[in-house]
Parts: C-alpha cells; sequence; structure tokens
C-alpha cells in the first residue's frame, strides 16, 4: 500500500470538506429560508452530482480548467499555470462533486429548526445573523457534523473525477482509489486488497459514525440512504 | 392622535386579505385600541387570534392598516412603512412558548439583551427570575423544569427587555387553575410597575371569567363584541342563535321599565329615541336585551295607522328597496335601520320607493326578547 496516496487522499478529503462546510452553510441557509420562486432550479444544480455519472462532470470540469477554458484561463491569468492535473484542480472539482453531501444534511437540519424559535429570537430583538449564529447554527450541529463527514467519506472514495480532472500523477494527484485501479491492472491484487479494505473499513466506520449521530440526536439528519 | 400619546396604548388597525381566484375577501379585518393592563383576546380556533398577534408583531405580513404604540407609528401601509419584528419592541410569548432548548433558563432570559453591559445585563436577570419565581433554576435546560416553571421563564425573558406590548398567546394552557392564578399574579403585580398594554389570547371561557377584565371577542377575523366577561361571553352565542332562528332584525335595546300585568315591557332600541312593546323577558330596568323581529313579521304603511292592535308603530323613510326573487327587501331608517320583507305586488301597490317615508307596525309577539 501506498501510504503517500492515503496522505493524498485524506489531505484532499479534509481541504474539501472545509470549504464544502464554508459555501455549503450560506448555499444551505438561502435553500432553507428563502422564499425565492426559483429555488427549486438551484436545488436542481446542487442535486446533479448524485445522478450524473462522475465521468461526466470530470469531462466538463476538465473542459473549464483546459488551457482554453474559463476557469483555466482565469487559474493562469491569477497563478501563472494551469489548472489542470494538480491539487488545486482536484480540490475544485471534489468539492462540486461532493457538493449535494454537504449542502443536503444542512438544508435537512436547518429545515428541522422550530420556526418559532425564530419568530422568538425575531420578537426579543436579534437579526437575522444573530438568529442564524445563536440558534439555527448551534441546534444544527448534528446536521453539521452529518456534513462533514459525509462530505470527508465521499472526496475519500472517488474515482471517476479525479481520474478526468487528475490524472495520475504521483503526490499530486494520484489519490487511494486510483491506487487501487492502478494495482488492480497491474494484477498486483495483494497490493489493491490491502488498500481497498482499508477504504472499505474507513468508509464503513464514518457511516456507523454518522449514522449513530443521528439516532442519539433523537431525529434522522440527512443520510445518503433512507433508513428507518 | 391625544388619545394615543395620553397613556401607554397600542392601536391596531389590521386588514389581511386572502385572493382566491377572481376574488377576495378579509381573512382578518380588525381595528382595535388596547389601553393599558389585560386584554383578552377572546375567540374559537380559526378566528384568527394568533394571526392577529403575528401582525401587530410583525411575523405575518398585514396587507392593509396601521399600528401605533402610544402614537410611534410601527405599520403603515399607505405609507409603505414596515417596522421588522426585531425592532418594535414588542414582547410575544408564543403558545409554544419557544424556550431555546440549548441554552440554560439564564441564557433564554439574557438572549433579548445582548447590548446591556455584563453587570447591568445580570442584574435585570436576576431580578426578573426572581420576580417571577424561577431564580433557583437559572442554570437548568428548559427539558429540566416543568411546565409552569417553563411558562414562567417565557414571561421572564419576554419581559426582561422591557418591551412596549406584550403579547399572550394562550401561554397558560394546560396548567391547573392554581398555577394559572398564581402566574397571572405575577404577571399583574409586574404589570403594576410597568403599565404596557397585555394582550392576551385564549379560547377558554374559564380563563376569561379569571382574568375577568376587558374582553375582545374575535370570529371569522372580526371583532363581534367588546366589553366585560360577562356581555362578551353571553352575547355571540345567543347573537348566533337569534340569527340561525332566522330573524333578520337584531336590535341592541335597553330595558325601560316592566309592566307585569300587561305581560310587557318597553324597551328603549339603541343610538335611537324609539320605544317599543316587547314581551315580558327575564330582565330589569336598565338592562341591557336584544330584541329580534323577523321581517316578514314587520307591517308596513304609507300613511300613519290608527285603529290598531298592534302597540308599535315606528316612523321612517325607505333607505334601500332590493328585488330578491319574489322577494322585496326593503330597508328602512327609523334610527335603527329594519330590514322589512313585502311582496312586488305591496311594492307596486304603495309605490315603495327610496326615501317615501313609512310607518313600520310591530306586534308586540312579534318582537323577541333576547337576553343579554
Amino acid at each position: 500500500m501506498k501510504i503517500e496516496a492515503l496522505l493524498l487522499s485524506v489531505r484532499l478529503a479534509l481541504c474539501v470538506s472545509a470549504i464544502l462546510i464554508a459555501i455549503g452553510v450560506p448555499l444551505a441557509y438561502g435553500l432553507a429560508y428563502s422564499r425565492w420562486r426559483g429555488k427549486f432550479l438551484l436545488e436542481a444544480i446542487v442535486a446533479l452530482p448524485l445522478v450524473l455519472p462522475p465521468t461526466v462532470l470530470g469531462f466538463y470540469m476538465l473542459l473549464a480548467m483546459g488551457p482554453r477554458g474559463a476557469l483555466g484561463k482565469l487559474w493562469y491569468a491569477a497563478f501563472g499555470h494551469g489548472l489542470a492535473f494538480t491539487f488545486a484542480g482536484l480540490v475544485i472539482a471534489s468539492v462540486l462533486y461532493s457538493l449535494p453531501f454537504a449542502v443536503q444534511p444542512l438544508v435537512a437540519s436547518f429545515e428541522t429548526v422550530d420556526s418559532k424559535l425564530l419568530d422568538a429570537s425575531a420578537v426579543l430583538g436579534a437579526g437575522s445573523l444573530r438568529t442564524f449564529r445563536r440558534i439555527i447554527l448551534p441546534l444544527s450541529v448534528p446536521g453539521i457534523i452529518t456534513a462533514l463527514v459525509l462530505s470527508f467519506a465521499h472526496t475519500l472514495g472517488e474515482f471517476g473525477v479525479v481520474l478526468m480532472v487528475g490524472g495520475n500523477l504521483s503526490g499530486v494527484t494520484r489519490t487511494v482509489s486510483i491506487d487501487i485501479y492502478d494495482r488492480a491492472q497491474s494484477l498486483d491484487y495483494a497490493g489493491a486488497n490491502r488498500t481497498a479494505l482499508l477504504l472499505l473499513v474507513i468508509s464503513f466506520l464514518v457511516l456507523s459514525a454518522v449514522y449513530g449521530a443521528n439516532r442519539r440526536a433523537g431525529r434522522r439528519a440527512w443520510a445518503p440512504w433512507p433508513l428507518r | 392622535m391625544a388619545i394615543e400619546v395620553s397613556s401607554a396604548r397600542l392601536a391596531a388597525r389590521v386588514r389581511k386579505i386572502r385572493r382566491g381566484e377572481g376574488s377576495a375577501f378579509f381573512l382578518l379585518d380588525v381595528q382595535m385600541e388596547v389601553p393599558s393592563g389585560i386584554s383578552i383576546l377572546f375567540g374559537p380556533s380559526g378566528a384568527g387570534k394568533s394571526t392577529l398577534l403575528d401582525c401587530i408583531a410583525g411575523l405575518a405580513q398585514t396587507d392593509e392598516g396601521r399600528i401605533a404604540i402610544n402614537g410611534d407609528v410601527i405599520f403603515d401601509s399607505e405609507k409603505g412603512l414596515s417596522v421588522p419584528p426585531q425592532s418594535r419592541q414588542i414582547a410575544y410569548v408564543f403558545q409554544s412558548l419557544a424556550l431555546f432548548p440549548h441554552m440554560t433558563v439564564e441564557a433564554n432570559v439574557a438572549y433579548g439583551l445582548p447590548h446591556a453591559r455584563e453587570q447591568t445585563r445580570d442584574g435585570r436577570v436576576s431580578e426578573i427570575l426572581k420576580m417571577f419565581r424561577v431564580e433557583q433554576f437559572r442554570h437548568r435546560k428548559p427539558r429540566e423544569i416543568s411546565g409552569g416553571e417553563k411558562q414562567r421563564v417565557a414571561l421572564a425573558r419576554s419581559l426582561v427587555t422591557q418591551p412596549r406590548v406584550l403579547l399572550l398567546d394562550e401561554p397558560l394552557t394546560g396548567l391547573d387553575a392554581e398555577l394559572k392564578g398564581s402566574i397571572i399574579d405575577d404577571l399583574r403585580a409586574w404589570n403594576a410597575a410597568h403599565k404596557i398594554p397585555i394582550l392576551y389570547v385564549t379560547h377558554s371561557r374559564e380563563e376569561v371569567d379569571a382574568l375577568g377584565e376587558r374582553v375582545i371577542a374575535l370570529e371569522h377575523g372580526k371583532i363581534v363584541s367588546e366589553g366585560t366577561p360577562r356581555e362578551v361571553l353571553d352575547a355571540p352565542r345567543r347573537r348566533r342563535l337569534a340569527q340561525a332562528a332566522g330573524f333578520e332584525n337584531l336590535l341592541r335595546a335597553t330595558v325601560l321599565d316592566l309592566r307585569e300585568p300587561d305581560g310587557v315591557m318597553r324597551v328603549r332600541l339603541a343610538d335611537a329615541v324609539c320605544e317599543i312593546e316587547v314581551p315580558l323577558g327575564h330582565a330589569a330596568p336598565g338592562d341591557r336585551v336584544r330584541v329580534a323581529i323577523r321581517a316578514g313579521d314587520i307591517l308596513l304603511a304609507t300613511e300613519p295607522p290608527r285603529a290598531l292592535s298592534a302597540r308599535n308603530v315606528l316612523e321612517g323613510k325607505i333607505s334601500s328597496l332590493e328585488r330578491r326573487g319574489t322577494l322585496v327587501v326593503a330597508r328602512v331608517d327609523c334610527d335603527v335601520v329594519f330590514t322589512v320583507h313585502v311582496t312586488p305586488g305591496a311594492e307596486r301597490a304603495l309605490e315603495l320607493a327610496v326615501g317615501k317615508k313609512v310607518w313600520l307596525v310591530l306586534k308586540t309577539h312579534s318582537c323577541h326578547f333576547v337576553e343579554g
């Protein structure tokens, strides 16, 4: 097993989950509370990675990040090098790919906050920012943890998008899942098995933690599989 | 307006319109003045009580109207003015109480005082917790205290901000009478010092009796009566009964005198000088009563009638005529407006027209006495 690949995956997953919380929280707040009519379009866009083959997303991301793509040009202007086949490119693509896994539990969690508590906060003189900080956020901790864990786990295990956007550069873009694929291709089944087993165990532990936390919280925040 | 400035007072005119397919109707159409002290907003569920409170607090949108506290306008649809709820200084205790579950009692109560200095804040929080007898629970979470204690905490949390108005939406539901009474006493004690208008919503007749102050009765989004608990509690039921029984004329009146040997009493119709004779009922002179008369039981004459057995003859003018199928509905203004049904033939024969002078003849026994 290549420790380098595992470390890269973990680093990627950490970056992606941190970014996802940062952009997911305001996005989820908008989706949960806005009365905008076109909201369903945004909801559909956020959920798109759930149904889209990773290769489709990866393909378009690759085009966008390429030297002729808008994102690639912008990146080149800012940093003097391209975006495709770099760690940063991988992060951007993964953020998009894991977006629903962060946003949906957050929306579900914000929506379960009793609206009367928000009304009470308002009549006690709090504006929407204070209400969010003091009431919604603390009451959504299980949802935030779910969002963090799921985006971490989902990024850790992604393959298609990584392959399309990152390729297979050791230490830069070769993540565990790519590593497993590589080994299986070169008939190193024992090596592939060690990494695969590790990924399986990590994923299982992560999901157990999420479901366990939801169970303890007394209500079910969003999880990728609707369990009773 | 001088009245608004002279004492603490909430003046609200609130209209909420529900628009359907091609039609619009008022979900809420209320005008009221709430002086300092407890006023009870009473009505069945679905009457619009909570919606009215939400409109006053700014949590629900008011379509038309004006809301002012002590002359300070917080909502005016004509001027497009709507102060957001967090700036209205109106305290609101919900039926669910809505205590913040993740905060201690102390933090709940201090929530409304984010800008006060720590010392001032702690002092005010302790004072109000003492006042409502929940100081010993200050470090507990809401789920760790009883229902009555929660209600006390909710009141303390609302009042610590020194609001200009307090709205209470069935805050004491589910408590026994004794506990309710003791919480109300503490609320009264607090308000003896602060003298703000308190609007207390309930659908319980017992609470209305117990609180025993000014009552405003709301039904189908409209105020149907105002006054003491007795006046209000008794009125709507009787009025509905009378209307359900098909009495088109339901008139407020005051009993003048009883003529027991004749089996009649004389009443004066409200807002008018005319007096009529009605069958004797359980009433005493000075009592306010209602008299119900069917539109079809009233005779209409175009000349002063003479030599009649009927005791009640009222002079008036036709204010409107409306043909409804084979029926003509005339409204006759005798200071009090009567609804009278005549046939199309009678309309032609008597040459009835708007503005024409007529006399109404009411048989004593066609006038039904409705108590209260």
